[in-house]
């Protein structure tokens, strides 16, 4: 200490207690996906390298949020400030179960994701950043699910647009780039109102540290409350054209049915559900004031979701552009669990995400199987797909009930509590929403399902009758496992989710019941005082 | 009474013919269609696991059984085991039995038997959870599963494509009642605070003292409407058909189309014996009854005849079930066990017409009795139950339910009328299917007709013969079915005393008469009857079958129309809205809360700072009326250096610094861009829509000029700057406390932005260097769509 003449107090300024050993965890997730992007990246000329690499990262990655989930039911919320300084002044990671679920859920689906793409992307595709783009599409996913500090999620907001950006010109086609230009500019301006409406947000409160605005925000009065409803307004203007919810949905459509579909896979499990996660984040931990003023416009904007979506669904005939209208329905019942708030409600929404981010990826790596066994994702050209691989058409049939929330599958549990937590706030037309868009996606891929699977061929195949088969069997066999096990893994889930519900209810549970009532997670920051 | 709690066995028996759906593929790969005999020992097994409750159950004794399913929420898999759910699982399970074995018959030498077997004890299981269930989340799980089985069932035969269109035809109308009745079970879960049918049960008026009795009465309706092919939803129950028989025979006849019926009846303690429910159950259902057998005379399928009689059995138990009278309820309960075994015996006899003589229009079929003799014995069991004459269960059974519409002051002779002109209709039929194919000249058939094989009389024997039997020892059967089931209804122990033979003439006995006489009239004139009906709905011209049809092209083409507008593939169109909510967002608020701020008092600027406010003004007005786009993004240029000079008086170097080099670069590339892209020199867009995109644009700047106004005339909060100003030099050993920032106190931030560039120059890589290639294998774009169904359509 060279020239300072006064001695320092480090405890007025400094955690000085050591963190344990086992509470690194919380950043492993940000170190894994980093270190393991940078590596992909330096050796992106080997291309036959980068799957093994990538996924041995995306491995580590699910390993490590594991063990990071078992910390915090074992030990109950962890906060980890970094460079060890006292909150609110350094940046904190604050991890509940909430965000540890979330993560360890997340990264399953990345390194599903990432055995379906040695399959599916190129040599080109991996050396143009396939691999560095997803790792660190994780590190913002990862990032924003784990972070106290709004401006940090700010931050790992940007990570993630950047990086998905990059996933979505992969191939550089002409529809992707028109796709790309509308995800590029209008999550921009996301992203900016967000960064914008943060400033504000500091303006107010002279804080970023979530807790610590939760407190404020929870002691606030007079007219700057009037202010602090313009910035929640804001944040959930921001959140909302994240979460793609209607009417500011219209880069989902825009962009999902254009790159590879392993993109599309990730897009629809991940992307949106970040936004989803903002919102209940901002909404019922920091400002839960500004959501029960909000309440009734949240509640109609999922209800506007819910219709948008099922209704876009059943006007679709290519695939993927029906799954991405998919997407958006099951946005509004998650923002249905928001707009009523009760810890019953967002443990809905939180289930819902869980389901959500697995069953929208598994079925757009189906869409992709589709197209690789029937040669097309237009449903007027496919066709006969059960009677040729009977074990996919299963898997698919499954998935489809599932999206649907038709029981026994994972979609049934969210969507009973969600309606349940509706009716119980008095929302009666909320409820009759989650149900009757759920009732027209059942629809829309019962038709999926009718077109692709049960009738004989392409569309004018004679009645009665199976088409020879137009593609080729053999493209199936030529990606094997790589196709088939990251399906499997997510099948296998959504069957277990939904027979054996108790423990992700159990954490949807604990995790809504950690933002609803944020004392723990308070205390998890500041300590006893707090 | 509370009931005893048992072991899990019965659980266990539940989910039995789930594992045998694993098995039955492998067992059917193995023995081919002999595996039938091995498969059906599982229903057989579970029949007589049941039969052990008939006893007990019969002296009022009730059984739960439980296992925790999901807790947190409350849900178990649990059973509930009384005369009403006894008498369901024993005609699952029995019935279930026959029909297994008869599927192997029926489907001999199909490559997809295994599979079809498989769905059959899907759905088995299924059916036994639904009317064996406790918990109400558990009991709807398992009357969706039915649904969806049922579904695939309907659908077995999928390449054609009326098959296909009746599945989901079904699917839709079914699941979309489910989803009513979901919605009614959390209602009455919510608003009880109780999730065990048995507990509900307990305190019969827990509903009705609710207040939400109306919505819940609705939305279970609609559940057991839709299930149970009430008018108007009656249509997809003939559809359904389209299955492979043993599926009608079983799913489509004998149980799952009962679901509702079971439902009400399970219900009649909770929501029954209202003015609503006398009122509006037997009217549905009396229409029900008529319409289905008018529509079933003017068939000649004969599993279309059949399919909708079932129509009309389904009808004739509703409306005796909306009389919540003792009497017309053990109408109900007999004739819910008659229409099983005779409608489950009678399909499978018109599956083995169809199987052994390659047709079931009865007007290509006739003198089949020497060919089929024991077919035709069973044929004319079930049928004359069926018409309800002596000594078979159907003429116990409508005996009993005239006694009880007679007895009942409220309706009673509508619904009488209504019942008699129904059973006639019925009888009309009956005749119809079990002569017409046996009796008269040998009719030559598609194929040489003999005897099915033991596997496909094995069942109709057997359901025709139980019919006869049961109503022989009628007492019995009322000791030990009856009685226990219409407890249940009832909600209390009753008593029932059953015979066979009428004890003397009075109003039943004539009402019978009546039937019989009138029944005998009809079937002689058959044929102009047919002729009748059907010009009657040739002038009608619609039905709810091509109104499903019609509202699901209309749904379709109107979400089409939506959807382009919402999404019409402009980002011109998606801009401007997502400004206008920017807009809403950043004044609505404040106008709402009074969060707006106080009037600033001019500032009191000195000249020079006046001046720089000024060029910035003047930056801006010039981008406004800029006649080039290069001019305009000059003169935006312009603005950003005041912005920048601004930042500078107020002490802050860097970020001058940084804004200058940001406003030089982009002004720079910009320029470079426009001169590469393909644009006009100047906007051109009429008057009109620059005003508008000019007031959203003045309503945004506003919002957030007002806010930000707002917050700075509070006092800020400068713990974290002062904190930082304490601390860089002394703990983090940096004088400059912005780098201190961005390296120490936020570097974690600094490490997320490092990888944004990164990313970014990646992403400039990727689209300079890939070239597309035609004949990638997955990625290549879908073909236009015929209508420009949504974006991208250049």
């Amino acid at each position: 200490m060279a020239g300072s003449s006064v001695t320092v107090d480090l405890s007025q300024a400094m955690i000085t207690a050591h963190v344990a050993a086992a509470d690194w965890l919380v950043v492993a997730p940000s170190l894994i996906t980093i270190l393991g992007g940078s590596l992909c990246l330096m050796l992106r000329k080997h291309t036959s390298l980068q799957p093994k690499l990538g996924n041995a990262f995306l491995g580590l990655l699910v390993l490590a949020n594991l063990a990071l989930l078992a910390r915090v039911l074992d030990h109950g919320i962890i906060t980890m400030v970094m460079g060890n300084w006292l909150p609110p002044f350094g940046i904190a990671f604050t991890v509940d179960t909430l965000g540890a679920t979330l993560s360890l859920i997340a990264s399953i689906v990345a390194f599903c994701a990432g055995i379906f793409g040695s399959a599916t992307v190129d040599a080109t595709g991996r050396r143009y950043g396939f691999y560095p783009f997803l790792l660190l599409l994780m590190t913002g996913v990862c990032g924003a699910f784990l972070t106290g500090d709004i401006f940090n999620l700010y931050v790992w907001f940007e990570v993630l647009l950047i990086s998905s950006y990059g996933l979505l010109i992969l191939g550089n086609d002409r529809i992707q780039l028109d796709g790309a230009v509308k995800y590029g500019v209008l999550n921009l301006i996301g992203t900016n109102l967000f960064l914008i409406a943060t400033g504000l947000l500091y303006g107010i409160f002279g804080t970023l540290n979530m807790a610590d605005i939760a407190m404020k925000a929870a002691a606030l009065e007079g007219a700057a409350t009037g202010t602090l409803a313009t910035v929640a307004a804001l944040y959930f203007l921001a959140f909302a054209m994240k979460a793609a919810a209607f009417p500011v949905n219209f880069w989902l459509p825009a962009s999902y049915h254009t790159p590879n579909v392993v993109v599309s896979a990730v897009f629809a499990g991940l992307l949106t559900k970040v936004g989803v996660y903002a919102l209940i984040r901002v909404f019922v931990l920091i400002l839960p004031e500004s959501r029960a003023y909000m309440a009734d416009v949240i509640a109609l904007v999922a209800i506007a979701t819910l219709m948008t979506g099922a209704i876009g669904a059943l006007a679709q005939s290519e695939v993927r552009r029906l799954l991405g209208y998919v997407v958006i329905a099951g946005i509004g019942a998650m923002l249905a669990g928001v707009a009523v708030g009760s810890t019953l409600a967002v443990s809905g929404a939180v289930f819902y995400a869980v389901h959500s981010i697995i069953v929208m990826t598994a079925l757009y790596m189906a869409a992709g199987v589709m197209k690789l066994i029937g040669g097309s994702y237009d449903l007027r050209k496919l066709g006969g797909l059960y009677n040729k691989n009977a074990a996919f058409a299963a898997v698919f049939l499954v998935l489809a009930f599932a999206v649907s929330g038709l029981p026994p599958f994972s979609g049934f549990w969210p969507k009973i509590i969600l309606v349940d937590a509706a009716f119980a706030d008095g929302r009666a037309w909320l409820a009759a929403a989650i149900l009757l868009s759920g009732f027209l996606t059942t629809l829309a891929m019962g038709r999926v399902w009718i077109f692709a699977f049960w009738r004989g061929g392409p569309e004018g195949t004679p009645d009665g009758e199976l088409a020879t088969a137009t593609a080729t069997e053999g493209s199936a066999s030529l990606a094997g496992g790589a196709i088939w096990v990251p399906l499997g893994i997510l099948t296998a889930l959504v069957i277990y989710f939904g027979l054996q519900p108790e423990w992700m209810l159990e954490l949807s549970t604990q995790g809504a019941s950690g933002v609803v009532e944020p004392l723990g997670y308070l205390r998890s920051v500041f300590g006893e005082q707090g | 009474m509370t009931p005893a709690l048992i072991d899990d066995t019965t659980l266990y028996a539940v989910l039995a013919p789930f594992a045998a759906a694993v098995v039955a593929p492998f067992a059917t790969r193995w023995l081919k269609h002999n595996a039938a005999w091995p498969l059906a020992l599982v229903p057989a097994l579970i029949f007589l696991h049941f039969t052990g409750f008939i006893g007990p159950v019969s002296h009022g004794e009730t059984f739960v059984a439980a296992k925790a399913w999901a807790p947190s929420y409350g849900v178990n898999f649990s059973i509930y085991i009384d005369g009403l759910s006894t008498l369901f699982a024993l005609l699952i399970s029995g019935i279930g039995t026959f029909i297994i074995l008869y599927a192997g018959g029926y489907l001999k030498g199909h490559p997809q038997q295994g599979r079809f077997f498989s769905f059959l004890f899907m759905f088995m299981g299924a059916m036994l959870g639904l009317v064996l269930g406790n918990n109400l989340i558990s009991l709807f799980i398992f009357w969706e599963l039915t649904s969806i089985t049922s579904f695939l069932l309907i659908g077995f035969d999928s390449l054609r494509a009326a098959s296909r269109r009746a599945a989901l035809q079904a699917l839709v109308v079914t699941g979309g009642g489910g989803l009513a009745l979901l919605a009614g079970f959390i209602l009455i879960i919510s608003a009880t605070g109780e999730i065990e049918m048995s507990v509900l049960l307990a305190s019969p008026d827990i509903i009705k003292d609710t207040g939400l009795y109306l919505p819940i009465f609705i939305l279970v309706l609609g559940g057991a409407f839709t299930k149970s092919a009430q008018f108007p939803f009656h249509f997809w129950l003939p559809n359904a058909m389209e299955a492979p028989t043993p599926v009608s025979a079983y799913l489509h006849s004998a149980t799952m189309v009962k679901a509702g019926v079971y439902l009400l009846m399970r219900m009649h303690p909770l929501l029954g014996d209202t003015t609503l429910w006398t009122t509006v159950l037997p009217l549905f259902g009396g229409v029900t009854l008529i319409i289905g057998t008018l529509l079933a005379v003017r068939q000649t399928d004969l599993k279309l005849m059949l399919a909708y009689t079932t129509v009309a059995s389904l009808g004739l138990l509703v409306m005796l079930t909306g009389t919540s009278h003792e009497k017309a309820l053990e109408g109900a309960v007999l004739y819910l066990l008659a229409h099983s075994l005779f409608k489950g015996a009678l399909f499978m006899v018109a599956g083995t017409i169809d199987h052994e003589a390659g047709t079931r229009d009865i007007t290509k079929l006739g003198g089949l009795r020497s060919a089929m003799p024991i077919t035709f014995a069973a044929a004319c069991l079930a049928a004359l139950s069926m018409a309800g004459l002596p000594p078979f269960i159907g003429f116990v059974a409508k005996e009993v339910l005239y006694y009880g519409t007679w007895g009942w002051l409220e309706l009673g002779i509508p619904v009488t009328i209504t019942a008699v002109v129904g059973n006639a209709l019925m009888l009309v039929i009956a005749a119809a299917v079990a002569i017409k194919p046996f009796m008269g000249p040998k009719v030559e058939t598609p194929k040489h007709a003999h005897e099915g094989p033991v596997l496909l009389f094995a069942g109709p024997v057997f359901l025709s013969v139980t019919g006869l039997g049961l109503a022989l020892i009628a007492h019995t059967t009322g000791e030990l079915f009856v009685g226990p089931t219409l407890s249940s209804l009832m909600g209390v122990q009753t008593e029932v005393d059953l015979h066979l033979w009428p004890t003397a003439i009075n109003a039943p006995l004539i009402l019978s008469l009546i039937t019989i006489g009138l029944g005998i009239v009809c079937f002689t004139q058959i044929d102009r009857l047919r002729a009748v009906v059907g010009s009657v709905l040739t002038s009608i011209g619609w039905g709810p079958d091509k109104g499903f049809d019609q509202a699901v092209a209309g749904i379709v083409a109107g979400s089409g129309r939506f959807t382009r507008f919402a999404q019409n593939g402009k980002m011109q169109t998606y801009m401007v809205l997502t400004f206008i909510f920017t807009g809403i967002a950043v004044l609505l608020p404040g106008f709402l809360t009074g969060g707006l701020p106080a009037m600033p008092s001019l500032p009191d600027y000195r000249f020079y700072e006046w001046g720089i406010l000024f060029i910035a003004a003047i930056g801006l007005f010039a981008v406004l009326v800029a006649d080039t786009r290069l001019t305009a993004i000059v003169s935006l240029g312009i603005q950003g250096f005041a912005v920048a000079l601004i930042f500078m008086m107020f002490g802050a170097p860097d970020l001058s610094f940084t804004q200058f080099m940001v406003e030089t670069l982009s002004v720079v590339i910009l320029a470079l861009v426009m001169t590469r892209l393909n644009l006009l020199p100047s906007d051109h867009r009429p008057k009109g829509a620059a005003i508008f995109t000019g007031i959203i644009a003045g309503a945004v700047g506003l919002g957030l000029t007002l806010t930000l106004l707002a917050i700075t005339q509070a006092p800020f909060d400068t713990r974290l700057s002062d904190f930082f100003a304490q601390y860089s030099r002394t703990i983090a050993h940096g004088r400059n406390i912005v780098n201190v920032i961005i390296v120490d106190f936020r570097g974690f931030d600094t490490l997320g932005e490092i990888a944004v560039v990164v990313l970014a120059g990646l992403c400039v890589l990727a689209l300079i260097r890939v070239r597309t290639r035609p004949d990638k294998p997955i990625e290549t774009p879908p073909t236009k769509p015929a209508k420009p169904i949504a974006e991208e359509a250049h």
